[in-house]
């Protein structure tokens, strides 16, 4: 039975590999997409415009209140039509379409992103206003603010909860395989329906997503302890 | 946007709603009876119990929900020995296997809440209730699990609206809940943002009520923090 897990030409090795580096590749993308979202969503909750508040709280109340699997379904169906749409208002009228990758990273980014754009929020929050004053009075720019004061001390603030974030958009690059992606559960539900051995495969995946969430506990972990260096503890 | 087709959806949408909340209702009630297992073990049991419990929390947090489905679903059919026995009357059943596998995975997120508001019970109300002469289990019942549970209710708030939306997974294992119902009418119309629109809506709804819900228990269990009116 174990001969199905090899490399060789009867085994799935080989694709379950690759389907765990796919795996790792668009949760990698959707994370640090969904940090770019979360940035921005975090600055327009933050910001004093009334109309850009009102924009980001819609976005990460309907994203974290509606099921991933709807997201991902608007994507998958809607996406295409989507960017179409865009491109005919810039006045391209052919047909675009895109690949099941970049759908899978949208849809998780946009989840992560709402995830992201709340734990972004409260570290920046939670920078001391002080701080701020006093890089005001010694004549740094608002750039320069963000810079040397914001955003080290936010990151530093930020990683427990970016930690969680990560774990969660690991585990909803899952949900991706609806859309055909070979990713870990892709392979694995072929190879079960091919094999007739369900249990072994789905085992193995579990198995799979295991490895990656520990190993990322343990980096995010590391990465917590570095970025508490200078940091004197009770 | 076609609005007719959206507003046509409405009531179809509508009918998944009672699959969703059976899935919710049964898979958080048995969830919280293995939450509470689970967490009871880990403090109070010996050490293998410790354990044991520790290695199921951690593989149902550090797994997505749905390899656990399909583990359940498809896994579990390929033995002849699950097949043969009683309990296939409810494995063979898309339904009870998608409770199993609810149950399982909000069963190791709430024990690990349970746990912790277990464990942030002031020590000294505990040596209290000890100086009063309580018995342990008396102890438990009357001071450790009220404070506990008015103590977890913030998480357990974001745990059952975390299940609301996990109920959707029951759709890839055949189940027409709300989402099942959505991807079938998408699939039929092509209307995916109308759909969209409709069935995200009765998600909020659904979250929403159920946060008030929570929030009313807090208040409930919290009568010494209001003003005396």
């Amino acid at each position: 039975m174990l001969e199905l897990l090899s490399f060789g030409p009867n085994g799935w090795g080989g694709q379950l590999l690759g389907g765990a580096a796919m795996t790792v590749a668009v949760s990698v993308s959707a994370f640090l997409l969904g940090l770019v979202f979360g940035s921005l969503g975090a600055s327009a909750k933050l910001s004093r415009s009334l109309a850009l508040t009102g924009v980001a709280e819609v976005y990460t109340t309907v994203v974290r209140g509606v099921p991933e699997l709807l997201v991902i379904y608007l994507l998958f169906f809607g996406g295409s039509g989507a960017v179409m749409a865009v491109g005919r208002v810039f006045g391209y009228e052919g047909y675009i379409e895109l690949n099941a990758f970049s759908i899978g990273v949208l849809a998780v980014g946009l989840i992560s992103g709402a995830y992201s754009t709340e734990v972004i929020r409260g570290a920046v929050q939670a920078v001391p206003h002080g701080q701020i004053e006093a890089a005001r009075a010694c004549g740094m720019s608002r750039w320069l603010i963000l810079r040397r004061i914001l955003v080290p001390q936010t990151l530093r603030y930020a990683l427990p909860g970016l930690g969680n974030v990560w774990q969660l958009t690991l585990k909803d690059t899952a949900l991706i395989s609806v859309t055909a992606l070979a990713e870990i559960m892709r392979v694995s539900h072929v190879a079960a329906g091919s094999t007739r051995q369900p249990f072994l495969f789905y085992t193995t995946a579990a198995v799979l997503y295991l490895l990656l969430t520990t190993v990322s506990t343990v980096a995010f972990e590391r990465a917590e302890r570095y970025a508490n260096r200078g940091v004197r503890r009770a | 946007m076609n609005w007719e087709l959206m507003w046509d959806s409405v009531p179809t949408l509508l009918r998944g709603v009672p699959v969703t909340l059976q899935l919710v209702g049964l898979a958080l009630l048995f969830g919280a009876g293995v939450a509470f297992a689970v967490a009871l073990l880990r403090l109070y049991g010996n050490r293998v119990t410790e354990r044991l419990m520790a290695a199921y929390v951690f593989v149902f947090r550090g797994t997505p929900l749905l390899v656990q489905i399909f583990l359940i679903y498809y896994g579990m059919g390929q033995f002849e020995l699950v097949r043969s026995s009683v309990l296939w009357i409810y494995l063979r059943e898309p339904f009870w296997c998608a409770i199993l596998a609810l149950t399982l995975n909000t069963g190791a997120y709430t024990s690990e809440i349970l746990r912790g508001a277990i464990l942030s019970v002031p020590q000294g109300q505990i040596e209290a209730a000890r100086a009063c002469g309580m018995s342990r289990t008396l102890l438990f019942r009357r001071i450790v699990m009220p404070v506990a549970i008015r103590q977890m209710l913030p998480a357990y708030g974001n745990e059952v609206i975390l299940m609301v939306k996990a109920s959707s997974l029951a759709s890839t294992i055949t189940l027409l809940e709300i989402t099942g119902i959505a991807r079938k009418i998408i699939a039929q119309s092509f209307a995916v943002f109308e759909v969209f629109i409709v069935a995200g809506s009765i998600y909020l709804l659904l979250n929403f009520v159920a946060s008030r819900l929570i929030r009313y228990a807090e208040w409930r269990m919290t009568p010494y923090l209001r003003a005396r009116g």
